[in-house]
């Protein structure tokens, strides 16, 4: 039966497509999203970390907070260096654009010539320091010139405000603020501190708007308190600069060390330098002669040789040792006396600083005996100050020692010390016989010596140090009205490539007072060159001056009556 | 279920706009915050700066060419001072030191 043909069917507009087109374009559209998926799945699963860290790259940003140094303060909490907010300057040459008239205002805000400054901004580099550290108020005037090119950077600056009374002990930093010199340099980690830093997500005009985690807070420096007194640093100073001027002596150096505490109290250096100001600096202002220069002691040296005889019972304060005729031969060689003195007896000896009579004891001991105890009074090791460059002087082993090696060492030659040492040394006989520790970092205990003498030996000693010091002695200057004063005069010919030279070292070492010691000052004076050069003469009135001035800063009741000081007209010369 | 799509819907704004404010809240806040920090800071700084002022005027040497230039003073010395025992002796009298 034939198929019934419908009106609307025409043959021509029956098309017969084959049915693999349809499936192809499925499977293509299959494929297109199967792509798709592969792509969002590589997208979202397995690089998104990598990509969630580019976009936060894009909006986060790592901020450092720098930490900030810690403060020098001396024991009163005065400041001694401290820290303030700075700008470092600095321009993109190619970018500035400024005109002639911004070119003069910046130079003179910056305090330039105008020639450096296009020097600098002629440069072929595209980051150039115009200045560092300047002033926060400057930094703010030279915003407002809004010259394109000029930019800022945060950094600090260490100001110094005692100056140049304290720049040995402080030190400096430099730009970068490390340490350089003194405590800054020896306490560089505690003072300055670590950094924190913290994550933040800025907008697009670079303004913070969220903080992501809670960062790490900056640990600011510890700040640091020193043993130094800044009246009596300023006492010891002042009285160090007057003494070197008026001596027209090379250098100088001044220490006052507390006798219970064992702080240095003051330590002055002349030459010294400004802190705040290092544009021309000589190593001869840098040097802290105090702690890092040996130097002869000389006569300063005779009353641990006589302490040494009296603690071995080779002589008592009353013994009569023959001095005549003022010249002693050991061997090849002659040890003399400035004046013959005779018979003298052991308090006479250390008066009148014989070194005929204090060989005479020396010689007594057995070297081993002798090199025990100067090393137990602290010489030939380095102080423990925690202060960079202490020296430790220089003391001969005794399996080498010659006679007369052993003579010249009991009245201070031939063995080499710095200034902090034999001031510390001194404290045996301040303080009943034993050495106290030195510290330069405050300390409000007293501290327990090790004891080297007996007590009885050290107040003998003590009472020829006041002898001494008094009207018969070799420094009648060192005396001081109201109080009664100990210590030892030395002047020693200066070493010059091993030979002795016509320059000398005037010393002063003492205490006071001497019924209750409180402080013992050491002063040297380096190459007096204005006809003295005896230590009772150049160094005893220095010496005076500071350890009075002290003991009235430091409200010492007096212990003497106040009798009108004698100051004989030729005082006794001291030996060489 | 018209009903239920429109309830859905208005929660799901308010909820949106909630967001949006308290992001917008919480930004201030960080601002206050933040610029309550920089005051610290700058108080801090000016602290500091006050201090090493006081420092640098009370220095010793300043005050010494004060007072010997311009106020015309002396230091004091023994010889013009008056030395009073602590304890006075038994029979009344004051023991002066000159």
């Amino acid at each position: 039966m034939p198929r019934p043909v419908k009106l609307t069917r025409n043959a021509l507009l029956s098309t017969k497509l084959p049915a693999w087109r349809s499936r192809l374009l499925l499977g293509l559209m299959a494929g297109c999203f199967l792509a798709l998926g592969v792509r969002a799945f590589w997208l979202q699963v397995w690089s998104n970390d990598f990509l969630q860290r580019q976009g936060a790259s894009r909006y986060e940003r790592n901020l450092e907070i720098p930490a900030i140094r810690g403060k020098i303060v001396d024991r009163t909490g005065a400041m001694l260096a401290s820290s303030l907010p700075a700008k470092a300057i600095w321009a993109d040459p190619d970018d500035v654009i400024a005109t002639p008239e911004q070119k003069f205002k910046l130079a003179r805000l910056l305090g330039m010539e105008r020639r450096e400054l296009d020097r600098k901004l002629a440069e072929d580099k595209n980051y150039v320091y115009l200045k560092r550290q300047v002033e926060s108020e400057v930094a703010g005037r030279v915003a407002a010139l809004k010259i394109p090119g000029i930019h800022q950077r945060n950094e600090y600056k260490r100001h110094y405000p005692e100056g140049e009374t304290v720049a040995h002990v402080v030190g400096f930093t430099n730009v970068e603020d490390v340490g350089q010199e003194g405590f800054e340099l020896s306490q560089q980690q505690r003072l300055a501190g670590k950094p924190g830093s913290r994550r933040v997500i800025k907008d697009n005009l670079g303004r913070i708007i969220e903080q992501i985690g809670s960062g790490r807070e900056p640990q600011d420096g510890a700040d640091l308190a020193l043993s130094i007194d800044t009246r009596i640093q300023f006492l010891a100073h002042n009285a160090l600069r007057d003494a070197v001027r008026e001596h027209r002596a090379k250098a100088g150096a001044a220490v006052v060390l507390d006798v219970r505490t064992g702080e240095v109290l003051a330590l002055s250096n002349w030459p010294t330098y400004d802190p705040n100001n290092r544009k021309v600096l000589t190593g001869a202002q840098l040097r802290n002669r105090a702690i890092t220069d040996i130097y002869e002691p000389g006569s300063t040296m005779k009353p641990f040789s006589v302490a040494m005889a009296l603690e071995n019972g080779k002589v008592k304060p009353s013994t009569i040792i023959d001095t005549a005729p003022g010249k002693l031969t050991i061997g090849t060689a002659t040890i003399g006396d400035a004046h013959a003195y005779g018979a003298l007896t052991v308090e006479q000896i250390l008066q009148k600083s014989s070194n005929v009579g204090t060989v005479k004891m020396a010689l007594q001991l057995p070297p081993q005996r002798m090199w025990e105890g100067l090393t137990a009074v602290g010489f030939g090791q380095p102080p423990q100050l925690g202060f960079p460059g202490a020296v430790a002087g220089r003391v001969k082993p005794h399996k080498t020692w010659k006679p007369i090696e052993q003579a010249t060492m009991s009245y201070g030659h031939g063995i080499s010390v710095s200034l902090v040492q034999i001031a510390r040394a001194y404290s045996v006989f301040a303080r009943d016989g034993d050495l106290m520790p030195l510290t330069m970092l405050r300390q409000d205990e007293p501290v327990v010596g090790v004891p080297v003498f007996k007590p009885e030996t050290a107040q003998a000693v003590r009472k020829m140090l006041e002898m001494a010091a008094g009207p018969q002695g070799t420094a009648p200057l060192a005396q001081i009205p109201g109080y009664r004063v100990a210590g030892k005069t030395g002047t020693t010919h200066k070493l010059e490539n091993g030979a002795y030279a016509n320059r000398y070292i005037a010393s002063f070492v003492g205490f006071a007072p001497a019924s209750r010691p409180r402080v013992i000052v050491a002063v040297m004076v380096d190459e007096p060159s204005a006809g003295q050069h005896y230590g009772g003469q150049v160094a005893a009135p220095a010496f005076a001056r500071i350890t009075g001035e002290t003991l009235r800063a430091l409200r010492v009741p007096p212990d003497a009556p106040f009798a009108t000081l004698i100051h004989p007209v030729d005082p006794v010369r001291e030996s060489l | 279920m018209a009903k239920l799509n429109v309830l859905l819907m208005t929660i799901l704004l308010t909820c949106s706009l909630l967001l949006v404010t308290s992001q917008h809240r919480a930004r201030k806040g960080f601002i206050d915050l933040e610029r309550a920090q920089a005051t610290a800071r700058r108080h801090e700084v000016e602290w500091k700066q006050l201090q090493l002022e006081q420092t640098r005027l009370a220095k010793h040497s300043l005050i010494d060419a004060a007072a010997r230039r311009d106020l015309k003073m002396q230091p004091v010395t023994p010889e013009r001072t008056l030395y009073i025992n602590a304890t006075p002796p038994a029979a009344g009298s004051k023991t002066l030191a000159r």
